[in-house]
């Protein structure tokens, strides 16, 4: 290994808690990282809607009243907004992670992921049905 | 120096990051309409009751729920040492062990439909 | 009609008579032809010969002048004066310890570009009697995209986690291990696995895609760490589960 030429180089600090305030790119993976807690409190909430649902049918319709709070309208939103931001960022990056090589060529980018989109509305609309909501 | 066993923990984040992409937007869709006062048949009390009952329902159930939890810990984890703190395998372990903790409890639920 | 003219805020530090870097301000002539790199050839030429700077082929092939210009990681010979208005703030690449000036100390990211073996290893040895290897054009391009890498640095300055985690072998590193790993003339793979697939290696990644957007020539090494992440969890997989099944 080549030897430093001064023996007096100057090291810049980084700060670990507030480097992700430094430009656009980190904001944006900074707020993609979150999503993770959104998702996670709402899968709890799924789970205790579970839990319910075994202890029979007065425990469940009374997990679904609760489900009627301003607070609860107001969690499903924020968790809606950042469950989408999740799913846009994962899908938009599928392509990096997972090249398709036919012949000489790579497919395209925009069909990958235009392929995942399709996917997801599919999937959407395929468990609204199922729900009965049409 | 030896290979790290991360992928053990990465594959099924990578997995659930999947699942959750697809079907966490519409789920929230639906448990909206009910706490707006809409209850899709399939929420209802009979509806969600069928849908366990079968073991096919009780997999689908179980696949999303453990694997969401699992995806949001591991990004959790790792948002944390992003943050500043750095006591990873602390913060591993508590974060593991709560997603592990809630597929188990999952499951007994649902063997108890 | 005077020239219009812009100032360049630049980063100085001479490890012989300073405890720490302070800013410096030279004034410049404003022309919508140059590159900062012109800018600072100026002050050198004509204001400032005591400026150390690390540049050569002026075109974006050579990797020698990547700095922080106004915050981001740049090459200086890529990056155009009439894209700025009053100010340019120019300091060396973020990340590395700074050597004099604009100069960094290069060290880790040379030692770690040599660990991940950067050089085909081929499956078996083949003498040159018998001949050339050949390799069609979809061979070629499946890891073209890795090769063209000038080892500029930017996405180390560009990476948050090798600024919070200095053991962190890096995006340039990583890629062009991926990049020999899916040459068709090679088998070196489990010996990169080493380094690749250690608690250094990729697994110090979360995807935050600053390198690939840094990078100036398109490599995308934010990708292929993902691919390197997915083919190293296949493997894994694979190992302990085959060494399960022969117990």
């Amino acid at each position: 290994m080549a030897k430093q030429v001064s023996g007096k180089p100057y090291l810049r600090e980084v700060s670990t808690t507030q480097w992700y305030l430094r430009n656009e790119i980190y904001l944006r993976y900074i707020a993609r990282e979150l999503t993770c807690v959104f998702i996670g409190i709402y899968t709890v909430i799924l789970l205790v809607g579970i839990w319910r649902l075994s202890q029979g049918q007065v425990a469940y319709e009374a997990f679904l009243q609760a489900l009627r709070s301003p607070m609860s309208i107001v969690f499903h939103l924020v968790a809606l907004a950042f469950s989408v931001y999740h799913s846009v960022t994962w899908f938009n990056l599928t392509p990096k992670a997972m090249p398709i090589q036919i012949g000489e060529q790579f497919v395209p980018d925009n069909v990958i992921i235009g392929a995942h989109y399709l996917g997801w509305a599919v999937v959407s609309v395929a468990i609204i049905i199922l729900a009965g909501v049409f | 120096m030896a290979k790290s066993n991360k992928p053990i923990v990465w594959g099924p984040f990578a997995a659930g990051g999947t699942v959750t992409a697809f079907v966490t937007p519409v789920l929230i869709l639906l448990t909206l309409s009910a706490a707006l006062g809409h209850v899709p048949d399939g929420l209802t009390y009979e509806g969600m009751h069928t849908l366990a009952s079968h073991w096919f329902g009780k997999l689908a159930i179980f696949a999303v729920i453990t694997l969401s939890l699992w995806s949001s810990a591991h990004r959790l984890r790792s948002t944390f040492f992003d943050f500043g703190l750095r006591r990873d395998n602390l913060i591993a372990t508590v974060v593991y062990f709560m997603a592990i903790a809630g597929g188990m409890a999952c499951l007994v639920f649902l063997l108890c439909i | 009609m005077t020239e219009r003219s812009i100032d360049l805020d630049v980063l100085r530090y001479n490890p012989e008579t300073d405890s720490e870097p302070y800013w410096q301000r030279y004034s410049v002539p404003h022309h919508d032809e140059w590159v900062v790199l012109d800018a600072l050839n100026h002050v050198k030429d004509n204001i400032d010969p005591t400026l150390n700077y690390r540049w050569s082929c002026h075109m974006a092939v050579c990797g020698s002048c990547g700095m922080m210009i106004n915050g981001k990681p740049m090459l200086a010979c890529k990056t155009f004066m009439r894209d700025f208005e009053n100010l340019i703030r120019v300091e060396p690449l973020a990340h590395f310890p700074i050597e004099r000036d604009l100069v960094t100390v290069m060290d880790d990211f040379v030692s770690k570009l040599a660990r991940v073996k950067p050089y085909l290893i081929p499956k078996q040895h083949k003498p040159v009697e018998e001949g050339e290897y050949r390799q069609t054009p979809a061979e070629l391009n499946r890891f073209k995209q890795y090769s063209m890498c000038i080892n500029c640095m930017l996405c180390y300055s560009a990476c948050p986690e090798y600024a919070l985690i200095p053991k962190f072998i890096g995006p340039a590193a990583i890629t062009l291990a991926h990049r020999y790993n899916l040459d068709s003339r090679d088998g070196g793979r489990d010996e990169r696995e080493e380094v690749v697939a250690s608690g250094e290696g990729v697994w110090e990644c979360t995807f935050v895609g600053a390198c690939s957007e840094a990078c100036p020539k398109h490599v995308d090494p934010a990708g292929a760490l993902q691919q390197a992440k997915i083919a190293s969890t296949i493997d894994w997989f694979k190992e302990h589960l085959t060494s399960w099944l022969n117990k």
